[in-house]
């Protein structure tokens, strides 16, 4: 088995650690994992390491050799730093992200603070989308009467806020 | 603000005397944010970051948190004095390498830091002494609602505040709390606790965060995770996972006066004993024998008084602030003897540990932190 980091040197360091009941697996040859500072529990933690090699192999499996339209970064420059290069790489990346986020992370969506500007807009989102959901169902029930309060609800916020 | 004003005073948290201040040196929560329409700063070009620059720093300037605030260009500042604020955990080390194109504003009581340009467009900061995590998101927060006001942050609907690194995602939060753990290392329970905090998905690390040595007996525990979890939510799991620390801290010293003394006494008297007849000493040195005199006062061997003096002695000792004080760059061996003659100078004063006398005022019988 070779190293995970380095994919020269034999691997002779296995390290497995539980977060969250997520196992994650790293194996480092001798070299690399005194670089890592594997050895010193203190400093060392896998997710850090696994950032820096297994983020850019899952990019690669979901964006092959895509480039974000709006800043030109590649999944090579990903491999290279670990870092995106703008907001909009959230979205060009999405299928390889998600899997590394989802490793990586307690939960796949945000929960917290929202801007307030935006909480709003994503407030109104939420209730167009039952309001849309309730109209299809009426339709569905051939509830007619219903289905066009619905739709006069929709109308109602689509004016008042120009969505 | 002058900058040598910030440095005349070493800042609130170094002095201050927060819940738990024996334990808990600092409690700490900084916000990544990004603005919506430009690259992230490891990716923008020069003339990008500037503009970036320019759109934030006047918006962060004009908080009334700011009023009366240290605001510099990163360029503007000494290797040295960049130096200083990186042991003030003003700055990151990251942050001390940039050049143009980055900006620090912080405020004079040294409790808020806004960094421009590191990592992501902004981090910012807030940092109070002993465990107060959540008054300290409450400060950031305020500073944060006030600055989208203003500014387009990048926002997703279901990541959450977009980071340059994906490990931020979500909340863009990391909380950490600087503790100092003397009996645990000296039992050699360091190790248990750090695997037991890991498991449940919190990271320890060294005084200077990521991939730093602990030094000290200082540890740094924070929220690993930024995705799929409210800000309060992880903020009250550390503060139960440090609780937990300190209680098994608390322990570990009654069991090393209970059980240990001999040994305990040793270390002290050895740290006391070095501290004050050394000619030359490293900061790691420095740093790790203080760690027993703190410890020491924590458990009333040495008066209560001389418990600042210590505290000072912790920042005093560091390689950018022994240069500023003697105002001249210095080589390592210069600093390691300089050091050595800081501290003897100020334990001069400093009484021999008392251990001789029976329990009576606070031997062997630690105070209660609080």
């Amino acid at each position: 088995m070779t190293c995970d980091v380095c994919k020269t040197n034999q691997a002779t360091v296995f390290l497995t650690q539980i977060v969250d009941g997520k196992m994650q697996k790293v194996n480092l040859c001798e070299a690399c994992s005194k670089e890592k500072g594997v050895t010193d529990p203190t400093g060392f933690a896998l997710a850090d390491l696994l950032l820096g090699l297994g983020a850019a192999q899952e990019i690669e499996k979901g964006s092959g050799s895509q480039k974000c339209t709006i800043c030109g970064f590649s999944q090579a420059d990903f491999k290279k730093t670990g870092r995106l290069g703008c907001a909009h790489c959230y979205e060009t990346f999405e299928e390889g992200l998600s899997s590394l986020l989802k490793a990586m992370h307690k939960g796949t969506s945000h929960i917290g603070k929202i801007p307030s500007r935006l909480a709003k807009t994503l407030q109104l989102d939420a209730e167009m989308k039952t309001l849309q959901k309730d109209l299809e169902r009426a339709v569905a029930e051939e509830n007619y009467e219903s289905a066009a309060e619905i739709r006069d609800k929709i109308k109602q916020i689509e004016t008042k806020h120009e969505v | 603000m002058k900058i040598s004003h910030l440095f005349s005073s070493p800042g609130e948290w170094v002095r201050g005397d927060g819940p738990h201040h024996q334990i808990v040196i600092s409690s700490r929560v900084r916000l990544a944010r990004n603005l919506r329409n430009h690259a992230f700063p490891g990716w923008a070009k020069k003339a990008e970051r500037l503009q970036i620059l320019e759109q934030i720093k006047p918006r962060v300037e004009e908080l009334t948190e700011m009023q009366d605030a240290f605001s510099e260009y990163l360029q503007d500042l000494t290797a040295l004095d960049k130096q200083v604020l990186v042991e003030r955990h003003l700055i990151s080390r990251e942050q001390a390498a940039k050049g143009v194109g980055s900006a620090v504003v912080m405020n004079r009581k040294q409790t808020l830091s806004i960094m421009i340009n590191e990592e992501d467009h902004l981090r910012m900061q807030a940092l109070r002494a002993g465990l107060q995590l959540k008054n300290v998101f409450k400060m950031i927060d305020k500073v944060d609602s006030a600055l989208e006001q203003k500014l387009d942050y990048a926002f997703h609907r279901k990541l959450g505040y977009l980071t340059a690194c994906p490990t931020n995602v979500g909340t863009g939060m990391r909380a950490s709390a600087m503790l100092h753990l003397p009996a645990l290392v000296l039992s050699e329970q360091i190790n248990q606790v750090i695997q037991a905090v890991n498991k449940v998905g919190l990271a320890v690390r060294g005084l200077y965060g990521e991939g730093t040595e602990a030094m000290g007996n200082l540890f740094q525990v924070s929220n690993q995770t930024t995705l799929g979890e409210k800000e309060d939510e992880i903020i009250a799991r550390l503060n139960q996972v440090i609780e937990k620390i300190i209680e098994h801290e608390q322990n570990a010293r009654q069991l090393l006066l209970q059980k240990k003394l001999s040994t305990l006494l040793d270390q002290i008297g050895r740290g006391y004993g070095v501290l004050s007849h050394a000619y030359s000493m490293t900061s790691k040195e420095a740093l790790n024998l203080l760690s027993f005199i703190k410890l020491g006062i924590d458990l009333g061997f040495f008066p209560e008084e001389k418990r600042m003096a210590i505290d000072e002695l912790f920042m005093e000792t560091q390689p950018a602030h022994l240069q500023k004080s003697s105002q001249q760059k210095l080589a390592a061996d210069e600093r390691d003897s300089l050091r050595a003659e800081i501290i003897r100078e100020k334990l001069k004063s400093f009484p021999k540990p008392d251990i001789v006398k029976p329990s009576g005022n606070g031997h062997n019988k630690p105070k209660n932190d609080e």
